[in-house]
């Protein structure tokens, strides 16, 4: 940006010039390159799965555009504030006034650096949302930028005051409180709540979505290392929601598959009471405001009545765990 | 062109009619603070009462033990029997039934500050002390939620205090925030900038200042109602869930929004209608072009959050499902219709600020504004683009997800109208003459705190690592950052700057400078490490954090209580320096061309003796020959209706109706 400041326009201007933009160039560099190798490799999310590794690299290269940015301007106001100081000798000298025809060019140099950083921001931005299907951010219910695979795992997530179910639809739809996902495999988290406004936020895998009562919000993501990620509400949900944490696992196919197949045979008797597995539930008029309503008041919604509305889901089977 | 300016306005005459003057309002029939308050605990107990009666048969929701009903009308009532009781009804009322009103009567004195008052400058500086009571209110809660912070497991509060806290902290600052540049310096200096004797709407504007008290009176009673889990946000369903200190806060912000309205519609008409001759668009100063950017998001946003707050008083009364999904509502409408507001909201909260810091720059410099013309377009482009980038705070929600680059690169090109902001002011520093009054060291600190503001900003918008920094305390550090270390910082370097001119005194040095320091850094020390305690994964509105965050919470709590001790400092210099031991301030202390410091203090009744012409932008430090406007006799003295050349606008002079011009206030076409 050093195009942006101004030329001289009378004697001794180009010195101070020339001294703001070798600190400023010194600093970015250093500041850069110390950031990129010291503390980029460990900035959060980390790199547990595709989608962590994701952010973090953009938040690196956002980090990277931003630095030099701030060091310009506090260089400038750290070199006004010294040498500009009215005590300074020969303060009274006559004003300097940049010419109009230089104060022109630095205004609209100064517009074009900035559109022209600001619109690619946005074209890497862009990229890089659409690029990792997502960015691990929810996308609703019918989300147009998906994982390029036909085998993906959909692991329904549901939200309820105070604490985090989860539904394996693939498994017969049992219902735990349990947090599995394998290894190097497309997870589908179906996010929805069955109260108020909460956000599935898998910490370390770097998803976050919000869980709405009444819709399903898609979220894709690849883990792929093995271990232990937390997952906290991230949208406040009235009284607990500051104790509203658990933590879920990364594990190997195989394993995921032995501990889906034996959950889901041990919770066998379980399953059959809940309601049938759906993309939404309405908790009835016995849900978050539901207790507001008269009981005689007949609950309208677009998704009847907890479960009713069943679902048919692909399969994920014994192919998906020997990969 | 004299004829043109001093056209009389029909029956006013230089000194007020005798008739009006006997018909001054006696002693006790007098309407203060006092009979506002009476009116408010009159109109709660009866809406609270009426309330109870029509809705006798509802049941009772959740283990609420309030009835909604009760409590909404008796709050909304109650804010009407405040209005009534100061006697913001008294002139509309009267006139409806055909009766002249009794004038008011514009007085000297301390008691002039707890009335219904017309004089533009006694409303500004009732929104100081307003906007004081609410920054001192929510620094309190800050410091408790700092407390609580202290262990990550070791709890000072119950779960449902902790968020109760937080939520009635950022919905005090929020709307405190929303007024506190605008209402005390813009009502005070907006006429006097522009060379205006009086605001346009002198009495929607003394009207907007008592329901912004309303607004504080009412936030507090959630305190007592059993405060609202929702934080500021109020997100639906949550909404209709909670208790009745929800209530407090849909009504409140109702109450403060239509505040805003009618501030912002007032300030609006005036800079456009009431410039003085010669002061055109070029020649307007900067801060005047914030709030003239800021007016328009008052009155085109805050609307929606009125409405909004409504539909969310009749879901939690009368029933309705604007927000409850299981009876065909969506939770969505409220976050749409919420941040649809609230983006704008940001805006009217930093315009203002940069206003300020371009109108203190030059004075410290001693040079003239750089880019002006950018600048002044910066803000108008900032106040509009804001309208369309409010679905950056729903990145994750599923609302219209394939929207989000649309909103990413719209809330990315905010970055370039901000952008000029910064080109004014660094330009205007260059080869400057600075001087490190308070004023201008409050002002370089915004520079520096908006910049870090700004730039975390970018991040946010990015969606990729939205995903991570979204709802943490990277959030909560990005806002604290543009709002208080942007906002709040040039609040006090204006009051600094502007209070000599307000108060007519001089407020010690010393201590300003103190206090400068120590909010400087600590700002940056307890707000900094936010960034990393949001970035290693703490939610925002939590009570329980990892243990491994407990050294940077604990670091970030030691310095906000030194940060909070450092609004002790001002409030001492405050109290010590105007009331204690008082010092008259020269009348223009800093060297300013402003058209402000240019009237005597005190500032005269009606501003100007005349209507000053105006022969050149304020800035021209580099000219110091140049003038700044003509404020002697012009035109014919004998088709002035107002004050001979020379002599004051006595004081005790009645206001009526049609007398508070005395010129047609229009500037000329020129
Ligand atoms: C003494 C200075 C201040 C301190 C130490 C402070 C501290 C805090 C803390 C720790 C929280 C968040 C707690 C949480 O989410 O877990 C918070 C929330 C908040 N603060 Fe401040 N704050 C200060 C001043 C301000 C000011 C000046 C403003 C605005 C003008 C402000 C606006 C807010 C808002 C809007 C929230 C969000 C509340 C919510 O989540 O609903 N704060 N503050
Ligand atoms: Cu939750
Ligand atoms: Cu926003």
């Amino acid at each position: 940006m050093a195009t942006a400041a101004p030329s001289a326009p009378q004697g001794g201007n180009s010195h101070d010039l020339r001294t703001i933009a070798t600190i400023w160039v010194v600093l970015s560099i250093v500041g850069d390159l110390a950031f990129w190798f010291l503390a980029g490799p460990h900035i959060p999310p980390g790199r547990m799965s595709d989608q962590a590794r994701g952010a973090q690299f953009d938040f690196n290269v956002l980090f990277v555009i931003a630095l030099p940015v701030v060091i310009l301007v506090w260089t400038y106001l750290g070199f006004a504030v010294i040498r500009w100081r009215a005590s300074r000798p020969n303060a009274d000298e006559a004003p300097v006034i940049v010419p109009p025809r230089t104060a022109l060019r630095i205004q609209t140099s100064w517009i074009a650096i900035t559109s022209v950083v600001v619109i690619g921001l946005f074209g890497f931005g862009t990229y890089e949302l659409i690029a990792p299907a997502g960015a691990g951010g929810g996308e609703g219910p019918t989300p147009i930028w998906k994982p390029n695979t036909k085998t993906i795992l959909p692991i329904q997530v549901i939200g309820q005051q105070w604490m985090w179910t989860y539904r394996y639809p693939s498994f017969g739809g049992f219902e735990t409180t349990q947090l599995m996902v394998p290894k190097n495999t497309e997870i589908a988290f179906h996010v929805t709540s069955l109260d108020v406004v909460h956000d599935f936020w898998a910490y370390q895998l770097g998803v976050k979505a919000d869980a709405n009562p009444n819709e399903d919000d898609v979220a894709y993501v690849k883990p792929e290392q093995l271990g232990r990620f937390t997952v906290r509400c991230d949208e406040l949900c009235g009284l607990w929601h500051g104790a509203m944490y658990s933590y879920g696992h990364v594990v190997a196919p195989t394993a995921f598959y032995h501990w889906a197949t034996t959950t889901e045979q041990k919770l066998a008797a379980n399953t059959k009471t809940l309601p049938p597995f759906a993309w939404t539930y309405t908790p009835g008029a016995n849900g978050a405001s539901g207790s507001l309503y008269p009981s005689n008041v007949d609950p309208y919604s677009k998704s009847s009545l907890y479960g009713s509305s069943t679902v048919k889901v692909k399969q994920y089977g014994a192919s998906a765990a020997q990969s | 062109m004299a004829s043109t300016i001093t056209t009389p306005v029909e029956g006013s005459t230089g000194a007020p009619p005798p008739a009006q003057r006997m018909r001054n309002r006696p002693a006790w029939a007098s309407q203060h603070l006092g009979t506002a308050l009476i009116g408010a605990v009159g109109g709660y107990a009866f809406g609270h009462w009426i309330g109870n009666v029509i809705a006798a048969g509802y049941t009772v929701p959740q283990s609420n033990g309030q009835n909604d009903v009760a409590v909404v009308l008796g709050l909304s009532l109650g804010a009407l029997g405040y209005l009534i009781g100061i006697g913001a009804f008294n002139y509309p009322i009267a006139k409806m039934f055909g009766r002249e009103p009794l004038p008011e009567v514009a007085e000297e004195g301390w008691q002039r500050f707890f009335r219904f008052n017309l004089d533009h400058k006694v409303v500004g500086m009732q929104y100081v002390i307003v906007s004081l009571l609410f920054l001192f209110t929510g620094g309190l809660l800050a410091m408790a939620i700092r407390t609580e912070l202290l262990n990550p497991t070791n709890h000072i509060f119950g779960a449902g205090t902790y968020i109760a806290v937080v939520g009635e902290h950022g919905t005090i600052m929020m709307m405190m925030a929303s007024s506190v540049v605008i209402g005390p310096l813009g009502n005070w200096l907006v006429p006097l900038m522009i060379g205006s004797r009086r605001m346009a709407f002198p009495r929607v504007e003394a009207t907007s200042v008592w329901l912004f008290s309303a607004g504080y009176l009412v936030i507090l009673t959630a305190l007592p109602l059993g405060g609202f889990p929702t934080g500021w946000t109020g997100y639906a369903p949550l909404q209709n869930q909670s208790t009745a200190g929800m209530d407090s806060y849909l009504v409140g912000f109702a109450i403060i929004g239509m505040g805003m309205i009618l501030a912002g519609l007032n300030l609006g008409a005036t800079i456009i209608n009431y410039r003085a001759p010669g002061m055109t668009w070029g020649r307007v100063p900067i801060f005047v072009w914030s709030v003239l950017a800021t007016t328009a998001l008052l009155v085109f946003a805050t609307p929606t959050l009125v409405v909004a707050g409504l539909f969310g008083v009749l879901d939690r009364t009368a029933l309705t499902a604007f927000y409850v999904n299981e009876h065909g509502g969506s939770s969505f409408l409220w976050e749409n219709l919420f941040w649809f507001f609230g983006h704008p909201e940001v805006y009217i909260m930093a315009l203002p600020g940069f206003g300020i810091v371009g109108e203190i720059l030059p004075v410290f410099s001693r040079r003239p504004l750089f880019a002006y013309k950018v600048g002044a377009a910066g803000m108008l482009g900032v106040a509009l683009l804001s309208f369309f980038v409010w679905q950056h705070h729903l990145f994750q929600s599923g609302i219209n997800p394939d929207m989000r680059p649309l909103f990413m690169l719209t809330t990315e090109l905010i970055s370039i109208p901000t952008g000029f902001i910064f080109l004014v002011g660094l330009g205007t520093l260059w080869k400057a003459r600075i001087r490190f009054e308070p004023p201008m060291l409050f002002a370089l600190a915004v520079y520096f705190n908006f910049l870090i503001g700004g730039v975390t900003g970018v991040f946010l918008s990015d969606v990729p690592v939205n995903v991570t920094v979204h709802g943490s305390f990277f959030v909560l550090a990005h806002f604290h950052y543009t709002i208080m270390g942007g906002l709040i910082f040039a609040f006090f370097g204006g009051l600094y700057y502007w209070l000599p001119k307000m108060t007519g005194k001089t407020l010690n040095r010393k201590l300003a400078i103190w206090h400068f320091w120590i909010m400087f850094i600590f700002f940056n020390l307890t707000f900094f490490p936010m960034f990393i305690i949001g970035l290693l994964g703490q939610p925002r509105r939590v009570f329980e954090y990892a243990t491994r965050l407990q050294g940077l919470n604990d670091f970030s709590s030691v310095s906000a209580y030194i940060l909070g001790s450092s609004f002790l400092i001002f409030a001492f210099n405050f109290v010590w320096s105007i009331y204690i031991d008082p010092k008259r301030a020269e009348s223009n202390p800093w060297g300013s061309r402003g058209l402000e410091w240019q009237v005597p203090t005190p500032v005269p009744h009606y501003n100007f003796e005349r209507l000053p012409v105006v022969v050149a932008d304020p800035y021209r430090y580099d000219e110091p020959d140049q003038g700044v406007a003509d404020f002697g006799t012009f035109g014919d003295p004998a088709l002035s209706p107002g004050a001979a050349p020379g002599e004051r606008v006595p004081h005790g002079h009645v206001q009526s109706s049609d007398d508070s011009g005395d010129f047609d206030p229009r500037p000329p076409i020129i």
